[in-house]
């Protein structure tokens, strides 16, 4: 009942659209990485901060779905539906990443502040030379649990038509009637990185935990 | 049967009035290694029903060891402990060969023991009621009216009926110390192992927790296995005190010898730092 | 806004779709958890390693990706087609579950090991000091993670508009197909997500509250319902996006 002939025969393609759901994840998730840094810091701020936790709060109650099929049909038609799906993935999860950093900052011990204080640091040193490299240490495993994620949600992206493996996928299917090796080839695909990923991330916690 | 050529010579001396027949715990050359660290070194000792031992020694001399052995909280890695005519670290295969024990198995031979611990170690998610009634219920299968009526029995022994359903936490140390107690009574145990169940407790508690086992020791026959740093209470109570160290017994005796005359140098070292520490 | 007002009974019916199919997923997920959890505490290998197995394999593979499974590739694998919502509460809560049986396991590994030890004194069997003992005290702490997990599921439930189920975001989709208005089309539904959203994380921290009260501890911040209402962020603490 298993073809394996056929199986091989699909596997490239199916390939291609594994290596086009890594290229969303990596782009979304430096997203995510930068983006969330950035409202860690800003959420600091007395008004502004306030209603950027608000947003974000939205952003993390809501279906990344939605997000994905809201955005897309309001954006312009010269941005690319990857474009789209990158970028709502990745201030998705800045939602999740800025709550990392900020507890990561709030975990620097407050001394370090008032040491940078004492030293007349300007805002800019403090945080970079004192704060930030310290949290975000600490917050290494964590933040690498979102990758790990990130990879996860890339398949809603077949809701706008971004050609990434579950669409490859359906497409596969839809045009030979042999499901079952094509989804079942994809979940293989999927166990293929996301468990090394995981081995390799518990790892990393062990090594940061260590410190 | 216990091997009887391990026990002669540790045969209880002077246990004022207990019976002398067959000893109720033996442990026969009993090793006990964690990693490359040997906690107990070839260990030879027996107590007799109804008889009270007191087990004193620096840390590390493997005291408490001694007991959560008991407990089968650990396992021997060398020798055989007996409890009444059974192997207790063992259990008998046919042709009367000793194979390590089966969790059934145990759970059958520690009907016998109870514990108190040094942090009391009360279920924070059960009333005090709880505390005491679970176990009977739920393993000896008592009726439950029964089980309270015992449990309300106890406390008041304890001097704690009017908290019975309090909640741990609620509780001083003493207090939380003297429902372990009666949480241990409850199972009706024949032996009651202590493991330092003072010495978390603030100065001003000990004498409460203290009292409750001298009524314990006065009114009922339960052979106690007691590690403390208590030494006014060990003279009271028990007929018997081993000094370890290092894994061995250094010195044996009744109480009026060990604290009153000891014979080797160690014990006197030992005791003298107990007493500076305000003991 | 009676744009929204005219139409809300479709809404609320694509919103008890998404209620549904979280309860369903919920339930499933939950079960699972437990049981995959408490196994991988065992102390012999062959428990643990199904435990392990499932955790990796259902944490491994995106929801989306298992629900097409469930609803194209078992049908042709075994003749029988599964009802569409119900493909999609067994893949949400197949993958939901692998992420809580881990919590489970390691809630349980956290108990204080002396109160196994107490059980042990008091001559307790595996299963009387798991039911008494070790689960009443790990529940505690597995609840403010479980509550992360069903905001993901819920959020999660919104693929199964891509295999044809009328849940919310499907509502969204066709009122905006019929009138054109795309942002008030999507507004109701994010509204009602959000509102099913705080609805959860508020029965979490009454289920929280109990727990911590029935093991004796303080209840941190404050009293009554309106500390329960207060935000404190969702999703932080946990493995995040659970798709």
């Amino acid at each position: 009942m298993w073809d394996f002939q056929w199986t091989l025969q699909i596997l490239p393609d199916l390939m291609d659209g594994l290596a086009v759901t890594v290229q969303i994840t990596v782009l979304g998730y430096l997203i995510a990485l930068v983006l969330g840094l950035l409202i860690a810091i800003v959420r600091r701020a007395p008004f502004v901060g306030a209603v950027l936790h608000a947003a974000m709060e939205f952003v993390r109650t809501t279906p990344l779905l939605i997000q994905v099929v809201f955005v897309f049909l309001l954006a312009p038609a010269y941005i690319s539906p990857m474009t789209v799906g990158i970028v709502v993935i990745g201030v998705h999860y800045a939602a999740y990443t800025a709550e990392v950093y900020r507890s990561g900052i709030e975990g620097v011990a407050k001394g370090q502040w008032e040491a940078a204080r004492a030293l007349s640091l300007p805002a800019r040193r403090t945080w970079g030379a004192i704060v930030l490299p310290q949290a975000i240490r600490k917050v290494i495993p964590a933040l690498g649990n979102y990758l790990i994620a990130t990879f996860k949600d890339t398949p809603l992206l077949i809701a706008i038509g971004v050609g990434e493996l579950l669409t490859e996928a359906q497409q596969i299917g839809s045009a030979s009637f042999r499901v079952v090796e094509v989804y079942t080839v994809v979940g293989f695909l999927f166990l293929l990185v996301s468990i090394p990923s995981a081995i390799l991330l518990r790892r990393l916690e062990r090594r940061y935990a260590a410190v | 049967m216990p091997p009887s050529d391990t026990r002669q010579n540790e045969e209880p001396q002077g246990v004022g009035g207990q019976s002398q027949g067959q000893p109720l715990i033996v442990f026969d050359d009993v090793v006990k290694r964690f990693g490359d660290l040997t906690v107990l070194d070839h260990l030879n000792f027996s107590v007799a029903p109804g008889e009270r031992v007191t087990l004193i020694g620096p840390s590390g001399s493997g005291k408490t060891t001694i007991l959560r052995l008991l407990m089968t909280l650990e396992k021997v890695t060398e020798g055989v402990i007996w409890v009444g005519d059974e192997p207790f670290s063992h259990m008998r295969r046919g042709g009367g060969q000793l194979t390590q024990a089966s969790e059934g198995y145990l759970r059958e031979r520690r009907k016998r023991i109870g514990m108190v611990f040094q942090q009391f170690n009360l279920f924070p998610n059960m009333t005090v009621r709880q505390n005491i009634t679970e176990a009977p219920v739920h393993v000896l299968g008592t009726p439950k009216g029964e089980a309270n009526a015992r449990a309300e029995e106890l406390l008041d022994l304890v001097g704690l009926g009017e908290k019975i359903d309090a909640h741990p936490t609620q509780l001083s140390g003493g207090q939380q110390q003297r429902v372990a107690i009666a949480r241990a009574l409850a199972m009706q145990p024949e032996i009651l192992l202590l493991d330092e169940v003072t010495s978390a407790l603030d100065p001003e508690l000990v004498a409460g927790v203290l009292d409750v086992l001298r009524e314990v020791a006065e009114t009922t026959d339960i052979t106690m296995l007691c590690v403390t740093h208590e030494m006014g209470f060990a003279r009271d109570v028990s007929h018997r005190v081993l000094m370890f160290d290092q894994g061995r017994i250094a010195e044996e005796g009744s109480p009026e010898q060990i604290f009153g005359d000891p014979k080797e140098e160690r014990t006197r070292s030992f005791l003298s730092s107990v007493l500076e520490k305000g003991h | 806004m009676d744009f929204l007002i005219q139409r809300l009974p479709l809404y609320l019916d694509g919103a008890w779709v998404t209620i549904q199919l979280t309860i369903g997923g919920g339930a499933l997920a939950f079960v699972l958890a437990m049981v995959f959890g408490i196994i991988g505490t065992i102390r012999h290998w062959l428990p643990r390693a199904v435990s392990t197995v499932y955790v990796e394999v259902f944490r491994g593979i995106a929801a989306l990706v298992l629900m097409f499974w469930m609803a194209f590739a078992l049908p042709q694998l075994s003749g029988y087609q599964l009802d569409d919502r119900f493909a999609a509460i067994l893949a949400l809560g197949l993958n939901v579950g692998a992420y809580g049986a881990e919590v489970v396991r390691s809630s349980i590994n956290a108990v204080a090991k002396a109160q196994v030890e107490a059980t042990v004194a008091l001559n307790f069997s595996w299963f009387q000091r798991m039911r008494l003992v070790v689960l009443p005290q790990a529940w505690a702490q597995m609840l403010p993670t479980f509550g992360n997990l069903i905001i993901e599921l819920m959020k999660a439930t919104a693929v199964v508009y891509l295999i044809g189920v009328t849940d919310l975001t499907a509502v969204a989709q066709n009122m905006r197909e019929s009138t054109g208005e795309t942002v008030i089309a999507f507004l109701g539904a994010f509204v009602l997500y959000y509102l099913i959203a705080h609805a959860l994380i508020f029965g979490m921290r009454l289920l929280e509250r109990r727990a911590n009260r029935k093991l004796g501890r303080a209840v941190p911040r404050g009293k009554g319902l309106k500390s329960l209402a207060q935000s404190t962020p969702v999703g932080s603490g946990t493995a995040g996006g659970i798709s």
